[in-house]
């Protein structure tokens, strides 16, 4: 054991709420003992739960350890915390792109270098998204697909926060939970619906924006943050709807003061949010929510 | 169970349909106390109904809204209530799909504000 990793446990064992086990159990990844970086970060984990780079911390582990879709919930975690976190979009940025779903690698790395300006990144974001234009501009045309400039990219993309080789390795379960990439305009999804750009979000089951969008009261566009921390929410509702013996969930709502939320999942693979000021009543929303869903439902009907 | 939390909770549960209402901490989604029918499990409705209600929570926060004052997860053959309470408490009932949910809604703000 080194002084450093010595002294680190020591002040851990002295003081089991500081935050040195962040720096311990990067130290123990960095050196390849991710079994002993794991049993730190998620003790850290437990003990600093809202804590975004605890969950960012255990992320990496689990990417090093080949287990990625353990490390893309973990990721989520942290963005459900802070939806700005720099390796968590840089995490699940890589992860998309190494699962082919470019527009969704392309959208995180956009988000990563937004608050973190860096010119590796920014080279990284660009190359995905000639890629993106690339395939767009091929499945127009319905050529052979593009062969993409991978390899540079997935460079870029890794920087310190990614070992590349273990996400050579990215899992299939995560691939496979993918859906499919929203078609380039949503437009004509809520068409004709008032709030269509600012009270009515769709969304995938990971907390990622297929239309629609939500803003704040100030104005401004809320979309991506409320949609991270609706990830899961079908899967939680499903969950306790099943536990509890009430069958398939139809709606969750949640009345406010000053406004009221309400969720309707139009399909097994998305969640529509609906918000809408205090002066729509809950039960005049919930109508609003129904019709609003069967527009998702044949919107995403079309696509499939 | 405190005499004052075992009245406030016998209130939810003896309107119709309502298989059940318990007290829960919402940080931890424990049990605090409950008036449940049996067959409903307890601890897994406790941990479900306290993360959905933190997870909305801070949905209407990232939205720009204020913290929810109901919580109501409708299912095909009934439904979870959750109403925050002081002390970071959440009172919760489950209830079939046939119950008075307006009635139970009314009663379970009331219980919220007993707690106080």
């Amino acid at each position: 054991m080194t002084d450093d990793i010595r002294s680190m446990s020591a002040a851990l064992a002295n003081d089991p709420q500081s935050l040195v086990f962040l720096d311990l159990a990067e130290l123990l990844r960095r050196r390849g003992q991710l079994d002993a970086a794991l049993k730190v970060a998620t003790a850290g984990v437990a003990r600093h739960r809202k804590l975004a780079d605890a969950h960012d911390l255990c992320a990496r582990i689990y990417s090093d350890l080949g287990d990625g879709e353990a490390a893309f919930d973990a990721w989520m975690e942290a963005l459900q915390l802070d939806t700005t976190h720099l390796g968590a979009h840089k995490g699940l940025g890589f992860l998309y792109f190494r699962a082919g779903d470019l527009p969704r690698a392309l959208r995180h790395l956009e988000m990563a270098s937004e608050t973190n300006p860096d010119p590796g990144l920014e080279l990284a974001a660009a190359r995905v998204r000639r890629a993106v234009e690339e395939s767009a501009r091929e499945a127009a045309t319905a050529e052979s697909p593009t062969v993409i400039a991978e390899n540079d990219a997935a460079r870029e993309i890794g920087t310190d926060t990614v070992a590349e080789p273990v996400l050579d390795s990215a899992p299939p379960q995560t691939e496979a939970a993918l859906p499919e990439p929203a078609p380039a305009s949503d437009a004509e999804l809520f068409a004709g619906f008032e709030g269509a750009r600012d009270g009515l979000l769709l969304l995938d089951p990971n907390g990622l924006r297929l239309g629609g969008g939500i803003r704040n009261r100030e104005g401004a566009d809320v979309s991506d943050a409320v949609a991270a921390h609706l990830a899961g929410v079908s899967r939680e509702a499903s969950r306790a709807a099943r536990l509890l013996s009430l069958g398939p969930w139809q709606s969750v709502a949640a009345e406010c003061a000053d406004g009221n939320l309400h969720l309707v999942p139009p399909s097994d693979s998305a969640v529509l949010l609906t918000v809408r000021d205090a002066s729509v009543p809950a039960g005049r929303l919930a109508l609003l929510a129904d019709r609003a869903g069967q527009a998702a439902r044949r919107w995403l009907e079309r696509l499939a | 169970m405190s005499g004052r939390y075992r009245e406030a909770l016998e209130r939810v549960s003896a309107v119709r349909g309502v298989q059940g209402a318990m007290l829960v901490s919402a940080s931890d989604g424990l049990v605090v106390a409950d008036s449940l029918m049996e067959g409903v499990d307890g601890r897994a409705v406790a941990a479900l109904a306290a993360s959905l209600a933190g997870r909305l929570g801070r949905t209407t926060e990232s939205a720009g809204l204020s913290a929810p004052r109901v919580v109501h997860l409708r299912a095909e053959r009934g439904s979870l209530l959750a109403v925050p309470a002081a002390d970071d408490l959440l009172v919760v009932a489950v209830m079939r799909a046939d119950a008075n949910v307006g009635l139970a809604r009314l009663e379970m703000i009331a219980a919220a504000g007993e707690m106080g």
